[in-house]
């Protein structure tokens, strides 16, 4: 028989389903994503932390698991809301069930409750902070309290809790190939990225466009990096509030004083806002889901984007050197910034996708080409120097 | 960039006749079209055949034109409203094809019309399999290794490299057909030789088969500042091999994961960019290896489509309209999706928080000799599609959806399977037939693993295990009985989407039984919005299905309300002409002030449009599903008069749980349609019937068919479209009959009528409010009695009853609907053998002909009736007197024989027709040419037509052949006519028939020596001679009568081929109130 478990909300609703996950009790901010696809990318986002995370799509678990689509080294969503497991996955790449990739992992999930009501319920009342408990016989007022207890992610500096502790070195590109001819090891950029809760799949696609990837822990302050001596910084998303990350925003103001290429994506994006003087605030629920359109505002183009963010960087107080790239179609927040006197810019939603459509796929092209750009101003720079010398 | 003000007038070209492939999603996506347009201040100009489509009804656009749809007439009608742009993307292949043949002709040109929408380059790349293939390749994209071939010789070459199983695709064909799969040469040549002569371009490609794989459509639509967006993707659970039209489809796909699925919107955003559609929907059909995920692209309609029209109601996302509004430039960013009220742009990829399944309808039993097995050209005629939040409930629901009498996965094999079963099981596994999915279930039940289930059927494991699941349930239910049914059983069980019904079989109970369980455990379903973002956005739009879950969002209002039950899938008999009704009735009492509320599952319709009426239900059409929106929403009045004989067959359970049916009563409508009480009627108002009689065993049916006398028309009884109806001429027919044809117990016995031979029918639409009666036409058959009213062309008004008959019929219609108290609509079918009138049948209900009386008189007689229903009397209305118009319009049947070269291409009592055409003239020979020119028979102007008649029909075939020697026709005739006709004078060819030796006329068929055919025939055995002659026929194209009344007709016609003069319907319709 199955186990039960209850899904409580700290405005006292109480939703009953089955344990579909590890046994035990979770506690954190309960959102929903309205992607059809991607769950395994989901769960593995570090995004995530701290978050119980709702997909409104009602099967979940239908392809089952891979290692090939997981977007870091572990779960970060702190549990789980499905509305149906089902009892069978079905793709010619799944090496493990849903299920047995949450008991492996240890994730707390709770399917066959009105997942509809619950996304309506978080629509009308922002995001709530909730308790995941499983096992026979629940004390419902103790899940209530637990979900009450959780104190919520404003002013919550969780970046340094899910970066990675030491460097490492990164040359996987893309799962499929996308690129007609792989590049040359030689001729390859070296960016390093700095990991709030960096997923893969950015890193994945900087390989793919030729980038030799050095991961940095979030707290790596900014001279150690500039020896390191990159072609480009790149500026992970990662979970929680920016505001706090202050030893991030300092590295970047730090890196704003050079003429290095550097680019953010999502809490990237709100660190180089706050860096460069702009405010961010936390939103009433937030963006979630992976049909979200943007403008880009120079050509006027939509584009579908995939988004997961409750902050965002309040567009009423860009500096003047901070003008806007993107902004969203549906509530018209700002998506996305680019510096006027530097070679930075910014992203809040998923250019990476995973899960998501491709179409901001061309901010990567961006990067790579501020980063070109640098590399041959420099080498036109030198050369006459280096001209001078010999001739003196 | 905002519309483009450098267009004034649009033309718009529709889809003409519901045919297999093409139905009435066109009238959903034109209709859709010619609003938005007309709301961007357009003068659109429309041209469809079809009169029972609401896109032809005068106030969907400036000027309607209800012409044949071939690039002559349109020619005309351009020349005569001169527009500046034509969009012919809303109007299926029908629309493509005839745009392309406008271009080709120079006729866009010389009158400097722009095509918008898709340009003729992007058709050619999509439409045209080597241009495409090679578009693909630029492009990086796979597609199956395939070449064309322009002839025999050429296709068995390519064959030979590709290998069998082979693929056979004509170019440029509606619903692939003509199309098939060939398992050797044999098949080969037939299915070739079949394709290069459907395709009007000869040729075909040979594909190398991906039977098996998976298959995926994606629904795009982009603007001409390429921005794109994916409407919806659909997984089709019968895998390649079967026409997705055949497939059963479901929304979103289920079996691909994130980095799989952006695989395919990358790739169908590349098509679309590469094939160069400018603006609007497309439709992107991909194959995906099930072992190594290896991508083809399959194909590419660059247009709207049958998926479209499913991805909109499946998602919310009304993909005619926005296409409508990108075509005259408008970008996606510019565009609101109104379904959330604006709160997201129309760019807002829909998400969907539930499954739709739509499942296709089929129609064999109507095609005696079809092959039922489906392959890759279209044979279903309609779909259901049903809405559920998870794949079993929403695949039980689309089950009971499709009314062919299941309540869920209904067994049909009987267990333990005998050796013949077990074989059968196996058949209808390996070679899918229209009922495949039932067999998977029988399969399971017969203890078929999984495994084993997946090897025969190659449909995806994840479906195969929820079906496998629901068995399970099934088994366990029917072992522990109705006393285990707990509120926690009995609610999971209905959140898997057993019905009341299915479980009460279960357990060997009544329906009624569960319900009533049910609801002691105040157990009911809960209703969900369709809103395109997954409650991401609140949405005021009340789109909904039902489901069990904890919170309900129907939220009903407090108005003054009426709901609406609508036809549920297409299927011959019952199709678009009901949904017409349906639409009126909610438009003229949304006009009234009522809130209407829409109950219906077919996602072809104008009626499951979210903006038609104020409220959507999208379910099924059963006690059970309608009576619970009922309970929720308590309107005053249900309308169970307008959707066929669908809710028809609720009303006295539905009036019996309390609901409020308004309009005639189903007391009444049983009067009319019991034989007993309808007799007693008939004789109390000394009015006349065909001799008849009722028989419950084959034994009194045959001492009754004595006193009847023959020849009879037998049918079972409570039918629509005259299903297993049959004329038989003696005993041993009848006997036939009663053993093979149906099955007689005291609930369903067999009818018998006598047959009015040589009767003229005419059938006749009319309004009653109980007072007074309004005749809405009168329509005088042009073949006569015995061939099914759907099925016969018509004339209104009348072409050869005199005023006196005429008057009687309005006294007997004015009677009936008195005696019956009518309350709305009424159709009677009358037929008229020397002189006297007899009532065959009639229906207090919509009939099929509103919608063509309606156009051809003005008068929208689905929504006067509406009105009445809700109390109006027609004097308030000011609808009491009958128009009759000064011109002819004829109705003309349009028939799917094509699609079933097995089948005998005859008429009979059985209706075999897929939809209508109609034509107007100012007189009944130029309607009734136009009528055939509209329906696809060329009417040949010389030649030799072959004359070969029963002996009832020879007087007559005496008249036509000195008509059509007088049209300049040589006649050749077979032994018995030929006697005849040289006995009056006529010169004739003398041919064999089939058995008397070759030369025969099927031979003179084949080598192309015959014009045209006239083939009447009566009795089995004749029929069954002559049946090569009409398959032929229909193989090679020839134009051929089955009755003498129908060629006499087109004689008339022959005198009005030359000019063709196009009526604008507002003009016609101003002449009969000046």
């Amino acid at each position: 028989m199955s186990t039960p478990a209850v899904l409580a909300l700290e405005d006292g609703t109480v939703f009953r389903g089955v344990s579909v996950g590890a046994k035990g009790n979770t506690t954190g901010e309960v959102v929903f994503n309205t992607a059809m696809t991607g769950y395994q990318e989901i769960l593995t986002d570090p995004s995530y932390c701290r978050q119980i995370v709702t997909l409104t799509y009602p099967h979940i678990g239908n392809t089952g698991t891979t290692p090939e689509d997981l977007e870091s080294g572990a779960v970060f969503a702190a549990g789980l809301v499905i509305r149906n497991l089902p009892l069978l996955q079905s793709n010619w790449r799944s090496t493990e069930s849903l299920q047995s990739f949450l008991l492996r992992c240890k994730v707390v999930a709770i399917a066959d409750i009105d997942t509809r009501k619950l996304t309506r319920l978080l629509r009308e009342k922002g995001a709530q902070s909730g308790c995941i408990m499983t096992g026979e016989n629940i004390d419902q007022n103790a899940a209530v309290r637990a979900a009450k207890k959780f104190p919520g992610l404003k002013g919550m500096d969780l970046a340094k809790a899910v970066s990675t502790k030491k460097v490492y070195q990164w040359n996987d590109g893309l799962i499929w190939k996308t690129a007609a001819k792989p590049p040359r090891p030689q001729s390859r950029l070296h960016v390093v990225a700095y990991d709030f809760g960096i997923k893969r799949s950015i890193l994945r696609i900087l390989a793919e466009h030729g980038c030799r990837m050095t991961v940095v822990p979030a707290q790596t302050p900014a001279d150690q990096v500039l020896a390191m001596n990159p072609d480009g910084i790149f500026l992970s998303n990662g979970p929680g509030d920016p505001e706090p990350c202050d030893y991030a925003i300092a590295a970047i103001t730090r890196f704003l004083e050079t003429d290095m290429p550097i680019f953010g994506i999502c809490l990237g994006h709100q660190l180089l806002g706050l860096a460069s003087g702009a405010k961010t605030v936390k939103m009433k629920f937030g963006h979630h889901g992976a049909n979200h359109p943007v403008v880009e505002i120079d050509s006027g183009r939509v584009l579908i984007s995939s988004q997961n963010h409750g902050f965002a960087v309040d567009a009423a107080t860009l500096p003047d050197n901070l003008r806007p790239t993107h902004h969203s179609l549906f509530d018209g927040s700002l998506q996305g910034v680019a510096r006027t006197d530097r070679p930075a810019f910014s992203f809040q939603g998923h250019p990476e996708a995973s899960p998501g459509p491709h179409d901001l796929r061309l901010l990567f092209e961006h990067f790579m080409y501020l980063m070109v750009k640098r590399v041959q101003a420099n080498s036109r720079g030198r050369t006459p120097v280096k001209q001078k010398s010999a001739e003196g | 960039m905002p519309k483009r003000t450098d267009l004034g007038s649009i033309l718009i070209i529709g889809a003409g006749p519901i045919v297999i492939g093409q139905a009435c999603e066109f009238d959903y996506s034109g209709a859709q079209a010619c609003k938005a347009l007309k709301e961007e201040g357009y003068r659109v100009i429309l041209v469809n055949s079809n009169p029972a489509t609401i896109m032809t009804d005068p106030e969907t656009a400036d000027a309607i034109y209800i012409e044949p749809i071939n690039w002559r007439t349109i020619a005309r009608i351009i020349e005569k409203e001169q527009p500046n742009a034509l969009l012919p993307t809303m109007g299926g292949q029908t629309a493509l094809n005839t745009a392309l043949d406008l271009v080709r002709e120079g006729i866009l040109e010389k009158f400097g019309v722009e095509m918008i929408g898709a340009s003729q380059r992007a058709i050619d790349m999509a439409e045209d399999r080597e241009l495409f293939r090679r578009a693909m390749a630029d492009i990086g994209l796979e597609t199956a290794r395939a070449r064309i071939a322009h002839s025999m010789e050429e296709a068995l070459a390519v064959q030979s490299e590709i290998g069998f199983p082979t693929v056979i695709r004509p170019s440029f064909t509606l619903g692939g057909s003509g199309g098939g799969i060939a398992y050797n040469r044999e098949e080969f040549e037939a299915t070739v030789a079949r394709g290069l002569d459907a395709s009007p371009t000869n040729e075909v490609l040979l594909e190398e088969s991906v039977l098996g794989w998976k298959e995926y459509e994606m629904e795009v639509v982009r603007d001409h500042d390429d921005n794109c967006i994916i409407v919806c993707s659909i997984e089709n659970l019968d895998p390649m091999g079967v026409h997705t039209g055949d497939s059963i489809t479901v929304a979103p796909a289920q079996t691909l994961t994130d980095r799989e699925f952006q695989r395919l919107r990358d790739a169908s955003i590349a098509v679309l960019r590469k094939i160069g559609v400018d603006t609007g929907g497309s439709n992107v059909q991909f194959a995906v290896n099930p072992d190594d995920g290896r991508v083809l692209v399959i194909e590419m309609n660059p247009r709207v489509s049958r998926s479209s029209a499913l991805a909109s109601k499946a998602t919310g996302f009304p993909i005619a309209k926005i296409a409508a509004k990108l075509a005259v430039g408008y970008t996606l960013s510019e565009l609101k999706n109104e379904i959330t009220g604006g709160a997201t742009p129309a760019s807002f990829e829909p998400t969907i928080d539930y499954v739709v399944t739509k499942i296709p309808r089929f129609t064999f039993e109507k095609f005696p000799g079809a092959n039922t097995r489906l392959s890759t050209q279209m044979k279903s005629v309609g779909e259901a599609m049903a809405i559920g939040r998870t794949f079993q409930e929403s695949m039980q629901k689309a089950l009971r959806s499709l009314e062919t009498g299941y309540d869920g996965f209904d067994e049909q094999l009987t267990l333990p399977l005998t050796d013949e079963g077990a074989e059968k099981l196996s058949y209808e596994l390996r070679w899918p037939g229209p009922d495949r999915i039932l067999y998977v279930a029988d399969a399971f039940r017969a203890g078929w693993s999984l495994g084993q289930v997946f090897e025969a059927t190659k449909i995806d494991p994840w479906f195969l295990s929820q079906i496998e699941d629901l068995l399970r349930e099934e088994s366990e239910l029917a072992k522990d009985g109705f006393e285990s049914l707990t509120l926690a059983r009995l609610r999971a069980l209905k959140r898997k989407g057993f019905s009341d019904a299915r479980i009460a079989k279960l357990v060997g109970r009544d329906e009624p039984d569960v319900r009533r369980e049910r609801r002691k455990l105040g157990l009911h379903p809960v209703y969900k919005r369709v809103d395109t973002c997954a409650a991401e956005f609140s949405t005021s739009t009340a789109y909904l299905y039902s489901t069990y879950e904890e919170e309900c969002e129907a939220a009903p209002s407090e108005r003054r309300k009426i709901m609406i039950l609508g036809g549920g899938p297409n299927r011959i008999g019952q199709g678009i002409e009901f949904d017409y009704c349906c639409v009126h009735a909610a438009m003229a009492l949304r006009e009234d002030g009522f809130e209407t509320i829409m109950v219906n599952c077919n996602p072809e319709t104008v009626s499951t449009d979210y903006d038609t009426s104020d409220r959507l239900y999208f379910e099924p059409l059963t006690f059970e599903d309608v009576m619970e929106i009922i309970e929720k929403e308590k309107p005053e009045g249900v309308i169970v008069q307008y959707g066929g004989q669908t809710p028809l067959k609720l009303s006295r359970a539905l009036a019996a749980a309390g609901a409020p049916i308004i309009g005639t009563t189903p007391d009444s409508i049983d009067v009319a349609e019991d034989r007993e009480r309808f007799q007693k009627l008939v004789a109390s108002l000394k009015l006349k019937q065909p001799a008849n009689a009722t028989a419950r065993t084959e034994a009194a049916a045959v001492s009754m068919a004595k006193e009847v006398g023959f020849p009879l028309i037998v049918r079972p009884s409570y039918v629509l479209g005259g299903r297993a109806m049959e004329v038989v001429f003696n005993e041993d027919d009848l006997r036939q009959y009663m053993s093979d044809a149906v099955k007689v117990s005291n609930d369903s016995p067999v009818l018998l009528d006598r047959f009015l031979d040589l009767a003229i029918e005419v059938d006749v639409d009319a309004v009653s409010d109980g007072t007074d009666v309004l005749i809405g036409g009168i329509m005088e058959h042009i073949e006569q009695a015995g061939v099914h009213s759907g099925d016969s062309s018509c004339s209104l008004p009348p072409n050869g009853l005199s005023q006196e008959v005429q008057d009687e019929l309005r006294v007997q219609t004015r009677k009936l609907a008195k005696a019956l108290n009518v309350i709305g609509l009424m159709n009677i079918q009358f037929a008229i053998q020397s002189g006297v009138i007899y009532i065959l049948e009639v229906n207090p209900r919509a009939s099929r002909t509103v919608p063509f009386v309606s156009k051809a008189t003005g008068i929208p007689l689905a929504k006067v009736a509406a009105r009445v229903m809700t109390g109006k009397t027609l004097s308030m209305q000011g609808r009491t007197v009958e128009r009759i118009p000064p011109y002819f319009s004829v109705k003309e049947a349009v028939f799917p024989f094509v699609k079933f070269p097995e089948a005998d291409p005859i008429l009979g009592p059985e209706m075999k027709s897929t939809g209508e055409v109609m034509g107007t003239g100012n007189t009944f020979g130029e309607a009734y040419a136009k009528a055939q020119a509209a329906s696809g028979v060329v009417l040949p102007t010389r030649g030799l037509c072959f004359i070969s008649v029963r002996d009832r029909d020879k007087p007559g075939a005496t008249i036509l052949a000195q008509m059509l020697i007088a049209r300049g026709f040589e006649i050749a005739a077979t032994g018995g006519t030929a006697l005849v006709l040289e006995e009056a004078g006529v010169t004739c060819r003398r041919v064999n028939k089939v058995r008397e030796g070759r030369p025969h006329v099927v031979d003179m068929i084949k080598n192309d020596e015959v014009a045209l055919i006239v083939n009447t025939t009566e009795g089995k055995q004749a029929v069954r001679e002559s049946r090569s002659i009409r398959r032929e026929a229909v193989a090679r194209r020839v134009t051929y009568y089955t009755t003498v009344a129908g060629a006499r007709a087109t004689c008339d016609a022959l005198d009005h081929l030359g000019d063709i003069e196009v009526n604008r319907l507002q003009d016609l319709h101003k002449e009969l109130t000046a």
